[in-house]
């Protein structure tokens, strides 16, 4: 980054005011939809589907994830797999030892 | 090792490019003795007030669990000596009460672990060694390594604290389980805000170790040329990193379920004492197990990784010879460090887990076995051939894989849940996680005083006091466990008020709680010359050369003993070899430093 | 003694030292938060009844919220732009800006969780408003921190850019993504929480 000229800047900053565009939308849209009392199913699909993507997008273009280095790549694939065994694990143990009992 | 011998001349004109003048004198910068000695932002002596800190908490949580084993040998007598001391709300004349019992092993583990292995192995040798070993001239951020410290050393005056507190410190095990966590005496809401502060504590040091890893490497010093206890500490600082979050999430929602009166661990319809509980409930008590050994399980190579990296460095030294394969012990850690977050539900075969999930985590714990077995053949073979320099790290280095094996082993049935039936919470669980902390662990941390004691003071530590402090520890400590599990196998309960004295099945097997007691406290006699040996040599001991194991890594090879105090290094070393080169064939000396220059280098056309 | 690569990148990483240290950071906050996003839906799967957000508790005001939020993310990102470009005065204003919005979020906060006191409702009373209490108070600490590195930014640590700009913008830039993690987390809390 330490490089980047001024007119990149300047880029970025349209990039910027768009991002925030977007993101106001989303959260309009996603209030809207729960306005709609959908099914639970349904619901939470949608609504993790829009923050899911609200938040790459300030992942991607505020946090500049979009130009990162390798470091912090592999930083984040190795959280996101344990992150992803923190959400599952317990709720399926959980869920198999009601089951199967 | 063409000739089969080892010159033990000190090999001059290697290395130190730096030796020509001693440093401890050097004045240039007037620090105030606060802001030196307490207040420091360099990472030896950081290092070395996480080390004395550890030790002294070491000492303390060992000290809870000589009182203890009174109780379990000759329960319902009083204790004597200190019997009188305690007071009447903890051993009213002298004799233990059972709350009293439970605050001692609960903090005991407490205590051991986060407060004595886990500083000792990453706070006191991280922090000294690995900046030295990757010739970094401090950490990364040496304000935070600062502030790492001192929140450490307030979580464990925190933990001190309880014990004075009405009903007394923590009572509920080092696990914390819930629901009984919940309702305990006000010690535990003091036990979960003095974790809050450790694991804050260990968050800001894993941060700082990965970045000083990563950035701070010196020029040539690739991650396959980094010594294997620079590894050790790289995974660990994973580990530290990323698990313990979730059980600082768990010991905040506990915080609020005492406090604030949730339900996030409280069942519905909880009685207790005969009175139904007034809490809202729906709550899963299993939520806190899952949190509790998310973190737990990778603590435990959290206390394992750090020992292995250090036995490393000794083994490599003292056999004069390269570690056997390198690489893939390097790659074992890697993949034992990932696996090690896949594991945590084998603590929890027999909470009515069902059979997928079980079978989902004795697989994955088999697997983690296999790294483990890896690092240790690679050990037990680089030994093979090597002509052995028995000095007293050596020793202790030596008599980890032995120790390190059984606990291993003997943790396999217990990956197993069939076999965990029967053995899930008996003496024999205490037996095999001490063999890999106690006779394993803390004989490597042992072995690394030992072996960079020189480093830090300039002097060499008594070989005859390290000696019977090795003897005395490796009979005793065998004399403590090894016991344990024959009590298991009977059945014997661990937790126990009296040591099982009130169960028929305990009959046959409780004679051998005597012997366990008698050897724990012959275990803290032969602490007694290494405590002596500790502060004797520091000023009396005798005087050695800079590198005085003719080491070839960074931190023995190119600084003065002790480091200067200001950047390590008079001129930053580069590197040129990888970290173990001992006896290479053709060489005058039987080691080259990583950081010295030879013809190979010139001739593969390396550059400075 | 200087430590290398506090305000220029090293080379083969290509970071320099304090933003590899706050990613390493934010990996750990995932953690600590995804253990308690695993709570919330560990209690859902298993309570017989479980409200909706929405009957529970304000969603206009928590969607207030979220655009505060979002706002003081772009105004953020804006400090740290005009850091690069040089313009220290709008620096300062940007930052003010996100200090400001900030202060907004906790107010309404504030008014959203005396509201639900008066009302009666407290963490005890049900999982499902322990958990919300419990995360959502987690994250307004988490607001506290950044305002106060923020205003330290704003403040006496900008006396910085006059010496060392390069440094400084590093600090802004290292601050932002902090900030931008803890608007991350509310863009998750917000659905989960308010609308589900
Ligand atoms: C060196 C001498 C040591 C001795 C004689 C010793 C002895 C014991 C004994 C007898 C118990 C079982 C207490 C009971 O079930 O009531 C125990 C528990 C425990 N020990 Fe040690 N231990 C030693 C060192 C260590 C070390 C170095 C660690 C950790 C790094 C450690 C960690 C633990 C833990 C976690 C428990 C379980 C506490 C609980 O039940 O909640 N111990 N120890
Ligand atoms: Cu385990």
């Amino acid at each position: 980054m330490e490089t980047a000229h001024a007119e990149d800047i300047t880029k970025s900053v349209r990039k910027y005011i768009v991002v925030f565009v977007a993101l106001m939308g989303l959260t309009i849209v996603t209030v809207a939809i729960s306005y709609l009392h959908l099914n639970v199913g349904a619901a939470i699909l949608f609504a993790l589907a829009v923050a899911t993507v609200k938040a790459s997008l300030v992942a991607s273009y505020f946090m500049h994830l979009i130009s990162e280095r390798k470091i912090v790549y592999w930083t984040l694939a190795l959280t996101v797999v344990f992150f992803l065994l923190l959400m599952l694990l317990p709720i399926s143990a959980d869920q198999d030892s009601t089951r199967l009992g | 090792m063409a000739d089969g011998h080892i010159s033990h001349k000190q090999v001059e004109g290697i290395g130190v490019g730096v030796q020509t003048h001693v440093h401890h004198e050097e004045h240039h910068h007037e620090l105030s003795f606060l802001r030196q000695y307490v207040f420091s932002t360099d990472h030896k002596v950081i290092g070395i007030q996480y080390g004395i800190t550890s030790l002294l908490f070491l000492l303390f949580g060992f000290t809870l669990m000589m009182i203890m084993r009174w109780q379990l040998a000759y329960p319902g007598e009083a204790i004597p000596l200190i019997g009188q001391w305690l007071g009447p709300d903890r051993a009213p004349d002298g004799i233990m009460l059972p709350e009293f019992y439970n605050q001692l092993g609960a903090m005991h583990g407490t205590i051991m672990v986060f407060l004595g292995v886990v500083p000792l192995a990453v706070g006191a040798f991280g922090n000294y060694v690995m900046p030295l070993q990757i010739g970094a001239v401090d950490m990364a951020f040496p304000k935070l390594n600062m502030m790492s410290y001192w929140v450490y050393f307030t979580g464990g005056v925190t933990m001190l604290v309880s014990f004075f507190l009405p009903g007394g410190a923590a009572n509920s095990g080092w696990t914390s389980y819930a629901p009984l966590s919940v309702i305990a005496t006000v010690g535990q809401t003091v036990w979960l805000i003095g974790m809050v502060f450790l694991i804050t504590s260990s968050l800001l040091g894993s941060v700082n170790f990965i970045v000083t890893i990563v950035q701070l490497r010196t020029n040539g010093l690739t991650f396959m040329r980094l010594p294997f206890f620079v590894w050790a500490q790289f995974v660990t600082s994973f580990l530290l990193l990323l698990a313990f979050p979730p059980l600082e999430a768990a010991g905040v929602l506990q915080l609020m379920d005492r406090i604030a009166g949730t339900s996030f661990f409280m069942p519905s319809g909880l009685v207790v004492s005969g009175v139904p509980l007034t809490n809202a409930g729906g709550g899963s008590p299993l939520l806190w197990q899952h949190l509790f050994w998310f973190l737990a399980h990778p603590e435990v190579y959290v206390l394992i990784l750090p020992a292995m990296g250090i036995v490393a460095e000794i083994i490599a030294n003292n056999t004069r010879k390269p570690i056997w394969g390198y690489k893939s012990i390097v790659f074992a850690a890697v993949f034992l460090g990932f696996m090690s977050f896949v594991v945590w539900a084998h603590h929890m075969f027999m909470t009515g887990m069902g059979t997928v999930i079980s079978t989902f985590f004795q697989t994955t714990t088999m697997i983690i076995s296999i790294p483990s077995i890896i690092i240790l053949t690679a050990f037990f073979l680089s030994l093979w051939g090597g002509s052995i320099r028995f000095t007293t790290p050596m020793l202790f280095a030596l008599a980890f894989l032995p120790m390190f094996g059984i606990g291993g082993l003997t943790g396999l049935p217990l990956g197993l849940s069939a076999p965990d039936i029967h053995l899930h919470d008996t003496y024999y669980v205490i037996g095999h996680f001490h063999y890999v902390v106690a006779p394993g662990t803390l004989m490597a941390l042992f072995a690394g005083i030992y072996y960079w004691y020189p480093k830090v003071t300039g002097r060499k530590m008594s070989d005859v006091l390290g000696r019977l402090h090795f003897w005395g520890s490796f009979i005793f400590l065998n004399g403590v466990f090894m016991p344990m599990f024959i009590q298991g196998l009977a059945g014997v309960s661990r937790r126990l008020y009296d040591g099982g004295a009130q169960y028929a099945h305990a009959q046959s097997v409780l004679q051998w709680n005597e012997v366990m007691s008698v050897s724990a406290w012959c275990l803290g006699l032969a602490q007694i010359p290494f405590i002596i040996n500790f502060f004797w040599s520091a000023k009396k001991g005798e005087k050695v050369a800079d590198n005085h194991w003719e080491a070839t890594t960074l931190d023995m090879a190119a600084t003065t003993s002790p480091p200067l105090a200001h950047g390590n290094f008079a001129r930053v070393p580069e590197v040129h070899r990888g970290p173990y080169e001992y006896s290479v064939p053709g060489a005058t000396t039987d080691f080259i430093p990583q950081h010295v220059r030879t013809e190979s280098n010139v001739e593969r056309g390396e550059h400075r | 003694m200087n430590i290398p690569y506090t305000s220029t990148a090293r080379l083969d990483t290509g970071l320099y030292n304090a933003k590899l240290g706050i990613w390493l950071f934010l990996a750990s906050e995932v953690m600590l938060f995804g253990a308690l996003f695993s709570t919330y839906v560990l209690l859902r799967v298993n309570a017989p009844t479980w409200p909706h957000g929405y009957e529970l508790l304000n969603v206009p005001l928590a969607t207030l919220n979220t655009i505060v939020l979002i706002s003081s993310s772009v105004t953020m990102v804006m400090s740290w732009a005009s850091l690069m470009m040089k313009k220290f005065g709008k620096f300062k204003l940007y930052m003010g800006l996100t200090i400001l919005l900030a202060f907004v979020f906790l107010v309404v906060k504030y008014f959203e969780y005396t509201a639900k006191f008066e009302h009666h409702l407290f963490p005890s009373t049900n999982t499902f408003l322990a958990i919300y209490f419990t995360i959502t108070a987690l994250h307004g600490l988490h607001i506290l921190g950044g305002i106060v590195v923020n205003t330290y930014l704003w403040g006496p640590g900008s006396k910085m850019w006059q010496n060392d700009p390069q440094r400084f913008t590093n600090r802004v830039e290292v601050a932002g993504l902090y900030w931008h993690f803890v608007d991350l987390v509310w863009i998750f809390l917000f659905p989960v929480l308010y609308l589900l």
